[in-house]
């Protein structure tokens, strides 16, 4: 009970952090929606290719974004050390990681939503399953990067060459959540005649409980010295 | 007898192979007030963050007011050379998540009066300069208010202004019965009011004593005061 | 070389490693589907076997370390990763290789390959990581956490993967195949398992060899 409570705190001051540096946040939209444009022209333009292929765009967007977020996420707490502040007043370091990775979500969530009606209008992918299911896959696939992700952002801010160790760590973690969310939202958009939507949110969601739950318990060993 | 407010028991502490602090035993009362000095790197701003439990002792132990450094956290209040603030939050919005996430009373408007930030509080940290910044870290540590305070170098940074200031904050805390520890180079002007000294010579504790006997002319005194030792 | 256990270990491993392909190589039937790319059977089951155990040590030294704090779980964790992914980098030129012969194409995206390419990836992060962290026991720290996650992620990678597609031929083991193919299997796996073990123990000295001159400075 503490424990949400604690994260709520935290998160309520992600959100506050986030929103009073919105610019930041609006540039890393646009990164990702930059990179929505180099696909297009990486895939030659053919439109059918394009439209196959928009949900893998689109994942690949988010996660590129992902780096930027983790990171500027982690650089404010370790900048003037005040995750180490946060600590001693003293905030339990599980609610430290909730806190932030469901700020990690959030926004993360909110990069993809920006990113819906460009695909539609660049590829012309539209959600034949529904914005809900959309909207669901989104969800999902942003939360099982959002943990790993928050984990590792910390380990790597505070080792050296932390730009590159965080895709370094990340990437490969991800793989199978970056899998799984394509083929979800590919379903959601192409249509899912076998019913097998379902299987890969249930893949997502398994991968969240187990990166969730571990984030949790192994946070307290990356923040405290 | 009460529990001391610090007890260090052989403490040691490794950064990257090379011991900062070693072996340093030390007992703090209540209510006393404590001059940590010694020249850079002889591990003054380990000893405080291994005491705060900012970082964990690579050997030995901590006990604060009778329970182990990190159970007491929220007993202990740090100033250090990292104030800990976040940038692009207002100097409010930095003391209203250290009352709401430490469960801390209310008191950020007298708080704010009292370092001389009313004025600004509404702004960016970013925007502040590094005496502000610090005057914050103060008004963070007196929403706190703990029984035991670690100062590291609370006078780098202050204009004489703030000196003065930091020496009434002190005596303030002495006041209400908190156990106070600083560290500094301003060795005369601390020992004015500090019960006692000790001084950190490459990691272990070197000279401890009466801080009255750093009182006149320090330079000299502190030179003497070893010599006897 | 006294006290050196180890040289004897994986001389016989050499040895064995030698004398198990050869049997593989000329003695052991045709495989019945594979015919003679089959062979390469010998050497890849061992190779798989190993690199799965190494992972694993490296896991349960990373449980070790953090759990008990002694060095010598985190030099199993660093020894044990360093090894699996040499091993894991083989096993994927070796079934590259396989599929080259078979399917005609050098990656088939079977899921067991698949998952061992991401695995490899992801413990070269750690490797990564290791360098990048100066401070010795922040490094077991970190690196015994990042080792757990990729450690708890190898399931997700492959069953994913598999969903996706799969063409892999079922899995071989000593059981289903001909007695003489699983007595050649056995020895390589023997072979193998003792050539990595004094890869482990090696490495396990150097990292000793390197904590004790961090920690005397």
């Amino acid at each position: 009970m503490e424990l949400i409570l604690e994260s709520r705190a935290v998160l309520a001051k992600e959100l506050l952090h986030v929103w009073r540096a919105r610019a930041r946040l609006v540039a890393t939209g646009t990164f990702a929606l930059a990179t929505l444009l180099l696909f297009s022209f990486a895939g030659g333009l053919n439109d059918a290719a394009l439209r196959e292929n928009s949900a893998g765009y689109l994942w690949i967007g988010i996660l590129l974004a992902s780096t930027l977020a983790l990171g500027e996420g982690l650089r404010v707490e370790t900048e003037h050390n005040a995750i180490e502040m946060l600590l001693l007043l003293p905030v339990s370091p599980a609610a430290i990681f909730y806190g932030k990775a469901i700020g990690n979500l959030l926004v993360l969530l909110l990069v993809g939503i920006v990113m819906l009606p460009f695909l539609t209008v660049l590829f012309d992918a539209t959600p034949t399953e529904g914005v809900g299911p959309l909207l669901l896959c989104l969800f999902a696939g942003s939360a099982a990067i959002s943990a790993p992700g928050t984990l590792h952002a910390t380990l790597a801010a505070r080792a050296r060459s932390r730009d590159v160790l965080l895709p370094l760590l990340l990437f490969p973690l991800v793989i199978p959540c970056v899998v799984a969310a394509v083929q979800a939202t590919h379903l959601v958009y192409a249509g899912d005649p076998m019913d097998q939507l379902g299987s890969w949110l249930g893949v997502l969601f398994a991968f969240c409980v187990v990166h969730w739950s571990v984030g949790g318990l192994l946070y307290s060993r990356v923040v405290e010295d | 007898m009460p529990d001391p407010a610090i007890l260090a028991t052989a403490v040691g502490r490794r950064f990257a192979g090379r011991w900062a602090v070693r072996d340093v035993s030390l007992t703090v009362a209540q209510g006393e007030s404590v001059l940590v000095h010694g020249a850079n790197g002889s591990g003054k701003t380990t000893l405080l963050r291994v005491l705060a439990s900012a970082i964990s002792p690579t050997a030995g132990s901590v006990t604060v007011l009778g329970k182990p450094a990190i159970e007491a956290r929220s007993k202990v209040g740090l100033l250090s050379h990292a104030d800990g603030h976040y940038d692009e939050l207002s100097g409010r919005d930095n003391l209203e998540l250290a009352v709401k996430l430490g469960h801390l009373p209310d008191r950020i408007d007298a708080v704010l009066e009292r370092v001389g930030l009313a004025a600004r509080a509404g702004d960016a940290v970013r925007g502040y300069s590094a005496g502000m910044r610090k005057r914050l870290a103060f008004a963070r540590l007196l929403l706190k208010a703990p029984p035991v305070v670690l100062m590291d170098e609370p006078y780098a940074a202050l204009d004489p202004a703030g000196h003065q200031f930091v020496d009434e904050l002190c005596a303030e805390f002495s006041a209400q019965g908190a156990t106070v520890l600083i560290s500094t180079h301003q060795v005369g002007r601390v020992a004015q009011w500090c019960d006692r000294a000790i001084r950190m010579d490459q990691g272990r504790l070197g000279w401890s004593g009466d801080a009255s006997e750093l009182r006149t002319r320090p330079a000299d005194a502190v030179a003497a005061a070893e010599e006897r030792a | 070389m006294k006290g050196r256990w180890e040289l004897i270990v994986g001389a016989v491993g050499g040895l064995g490693l030698l004398a198990g392909s050869a049997l593989g190589l000329w003695w052991a039937p045709q495989e019945r589907f594979m015919l003679e790319t089959g062979r390469i059977l010998y050497v890849h089951v061992p190779t798989a076997w190993l690199s799965m155990i190494l992972f694993t040590a490296a896991f349960v030294g990373s449980i070790g370390w953090l759990v008990k704090r002694r060095w010598g779980f985190d030099f199993l964790s660093e020894a044990s990763v360093e090894a699996g992914v040499v091993l894991g980098c083989l096993l994927s030129v070796q079934g590259s290789i396989w599929a080259h012969w078979t399917w005609n194409t050098w990656w088939a995206w079977d899921p067991r390959l698949t998952s061992v390419a991401v695995m490899v990836l992801s413990f070269l992060g750690i490797l990564a990581l290791r360098s990048f962290v100066d401070d010795p026991e922040k490094r077991a720290t970190w690196s015994a956490t990042a080792t757990i996650v990729a450690w708890v992620n190898v399931p997700f990678v492959y069953l994913c993967v598999k969903w996706m597609r799969s063409l892999h031929q079922g899995q071989s083991s000593v059981a289903n195949i001909d007695p003489d193919m699983g007595k050649v299997l056995l020895l390589n796996t023997v072979a193998v398992t003792l050539v990595a073990i004094y890869f482990v123990v090696t490495r396990w000295r150097i990292a000793n060899a390197v904590h004790q001159r961090e920690f005397t400075e």
